[in-house]
């Protein structure tokens, strides 16, 4: 903010606290020279809309004709809405495909993780046997592998499970992640333990009371682990790029690359195989968006 | 419940103990069920192959046919390999542009969007939406903008009567436009992180601060920042590992060039094993790379260890 402490005003108010955002409105004392909006946000806003623009135009670009893209300077507003562009992503052999194998696996992963996870970490929140502890540390210890340690050796693991180049090489990694095994755990134990006992003591069997009791309450734990799971498998270009071969098994992120190559001249083409591919997850974290920001900033991050 | 009559088949009771016992089996044995399909998955993917790379990073091997045992000949050409080198050098290049500027300034928009202010979730969303922008269509996205002869970047400076730049295409900007598009994705992460932190400063710390008549500054300096230092510590950790890790963003934009000055190690790891066929090669690179990351996350560890005692004596 400008230095405003050479006005007129009452000294509490220069004193006023940062880092507020909760509590009861202050009571501001009036000042004569105010602008009627805070000053901040002749920085926030150029800069917010710095950070939309690329965002922007893509979407613009997407409708453009080709004329409008390929001439120079190109135009900065499309003339009308034009679906070329999508009319060839979607009519083209492959791209429609590409989208399916995205869809599949991260549809199998977000499953597979959501029950794998709960499986695994209801187990090591609730349930007593022997080298658990060690085994959690173990799990959690894997996080902090970094991907390219292990890529060519997961590669060699999948070309001995005959893999290689099938989605099926996809899919197993990302059945189940040290992450989404932990965060249920940690959330399990923050669930009152007396809920479970009394139907458990009734003679309901382990997996019952789970899944009558214990998942219907973790619904936001499950939620979060559902977005970040379909967030990272929608968005992973690394291990297709490395697992697949053929053009027929790639999913949208890694066609995404080649299309820019085949298509070069074609750019209205490429924008909107752009939005096709960046759409979903967009939607999906607009629709968890609070969610999504407490999953970030509350799984373990804040030490 | 109605009780029913006693069978007159009915077991004889079992000893508590015994059947505690027996139960705790029976636990274990659910419960392993239960872990299993994760940890197979798990520990099956992680461990094996990271003590394989271990092994092949020791070998002369192609992937195809069997490979050589070659002691630490893969390390020793590793050092003289002046690609290697040029490597190691981008990404550290990168690593220190892109982890001081993206934690900086997402503190300082964090700071900033942490007062009262009106549209500050609009914001926060609109700085935040790049993170989920996957690196391939952030790649392809830039490329377009940032095309030297048809892209919007340079149809601006046109406008603005500056000369055109090369951007990816030019071996002296590479490398800094890849910080900058990467900056575009990642600095709403760490405003996020901050946000979260500045929440949880105490009220009463800053209201005690202020009563004092310590200043606006003073507050940040020596309250607000203290207290959220171990987030600022986490993003450091975070930020550091996923630059020294970069590969998508290079993949698709620039494929290492031009001429080799944007090639990072990972993307450096990925051509000896799947492009040039030297998988132990590559895999001795990976083990340098994996080390130094360790190395940051221990040094990291220790610094905060002190940090937290610190910050315990200065309370109790």
């Amino acid at each position: 903010m400008t230095d405003l402490s050479h006005l007129p005003g009452r000294a509490t108010d220069r004193l006023r606290p940062v880092g507020r955002t909760t509590g009861e409105p202050v009571a501001r004392p009036r000042r004569r020279f105010r602008l009627p909006f805070s000053p901040w946000h002749l920085l926030l806003a150029p800069l917010a809309l710095l950070f939309a623009v690329p965002l922007i135009w893509l979407g613009l670009s997407s409708v453009m004709s080709d004329a409008e893209i390929n001439r120079f300077p190109p135009a900065l507003w499309p003339s009308g809405i034009h679906l070329g562009g999508y009319r060839f992503v979607l009519g083209n052999a492959m791209f429609p495909r590409w989208f399916a194998n995205s869809l599949i696996v991260s549809a199998v992963a977000v499953v597979s993780n959501l029950l794998l996870g709960t499986l695994g970490g209801y187990a090591f929140a609730r349930m007593r046997f022997g080298g658990s502890r060690v085994l959690l540390v173990l799990m959690l210890a894997t996080m902090a592998i970094p991907f390219q340690l292990t890529m060519i050796p997961t590669f060699l693991v999948m070309r001995k499970l005959g893999l290689v180049d099938t989605l099926g090489a996809l899919i197993v990694p990302s059945l189940v992640t040290p992450f989404a095994v932990f965060l249920l755990r940690q959330f399990f134990l923050s669930l009152p333990r007396e809920l479970e006992e009394a139907a458990w003591i009734d003679g309901c069997s382990r997996l019952r009371v789970l899944f009558q009791i214990v998942v219907p309450l973790s619904r936001p734990a499950l939620s979060t682990v559902a977005v970040l799971t379909f967030l990272t498998t929608w968005n992973d270009l690394s291990w297709p790029l490395i697992a697949l071969n053929h053009d027929a098994n790639y999913t949208l992120q890694l066609g995404l690359t080649t299309f820019r190559g085949q298509h070069h001249t074609q750019w209205s083409a490429v924008m909107a195989g752009n939005v096709i591919t960046v759409l979903p997850v967009l939607l999906a974290f607009l629709a968890a968006q609070k969610t999504f920001v407490r999953s970030i900033t509350s799984t373990g991050l804040k030490g | 419940m109605s009780r029913l009559p006693t069978p007159i088949t009915r077991p004889a009771p079992r000893t508590p103990a015994g059947s505690a016992r027996r139960r705790g089996r029976r636990e274990a044995a659910t419960a392993w069920a239960f872990v299993l399909p994760s940890v197979l998955v798990i520990l099956g993917l992680s461990v094996v192959p990271v003590l394989w790379s271990l092994l092949l990073s020791f070998q002369y091997s192609d992937l195809l046919t069997p490979s050589v045992w070659v002691g630490w000949d893969n390390y020793r050409q590793l050092a003289d390999d002046p690609q290697f080198a040029q490597a190691v050098r981008n990404t550290l290049v990168y690593t220190a542009l892109y982890v001081p500027l993206s934690i900086g300034l997402g503190l300082a928009l964090a700071l900033v969007l942490n007062r009262r202010i009106r549209f500050s979730g609009l914001y926060r969303t609109l700085l935040f939406v790049p993170f989920v922008v996957s690196a391939a269509a952030q790649g392809v996205l830039f490329s377009f903008i940032l095309d030297p002869e048809f892209g919007a970047a340079n149809a601006l400076l046109h406008r603005l009567g500056l000369s055109p730049q090369g951007f990816l295409s030019d071996p002296a900007q590479a490398l800094l436009v890849l910080v900058a598009i990467s900056l575009w994705s990642g600095t709403g992460f760490c405003v996020v992180i901050y946000l979260a932190a500045l929440q949880d400063v105490p009220r009463e710390l800053i209201e005690a601060a202020t009563l004092d008549g310590a200043e606006r500054r003073h507050v940040l300096r020596h309250v607000t920042l203290p207290t959220i230092a171990p987030v600022s510590v986490f993003l450091l950790l975070w930020q550091t590992i996923s630059a020294l890790q970069v590969f998508d963003l290079v993949y698709v934009t620039t494929k290492g060039g031009p001429l080799g000055s944007t090639t990072v190690i990972v993307y450096f790891v990925w051509e000896q094993a799947f492009r040039n066929f030297t998988a132990g090669y590559g895999a001795a690179a990976a083990y340098v790379l994996g080390v130094a990351l360790l190395v940051v996350a221990a040094g990291l560890r220790l610094v905060r260890r002190r940090d937290d005692r610190r910050l315990k004596g200065a309370t109790s």
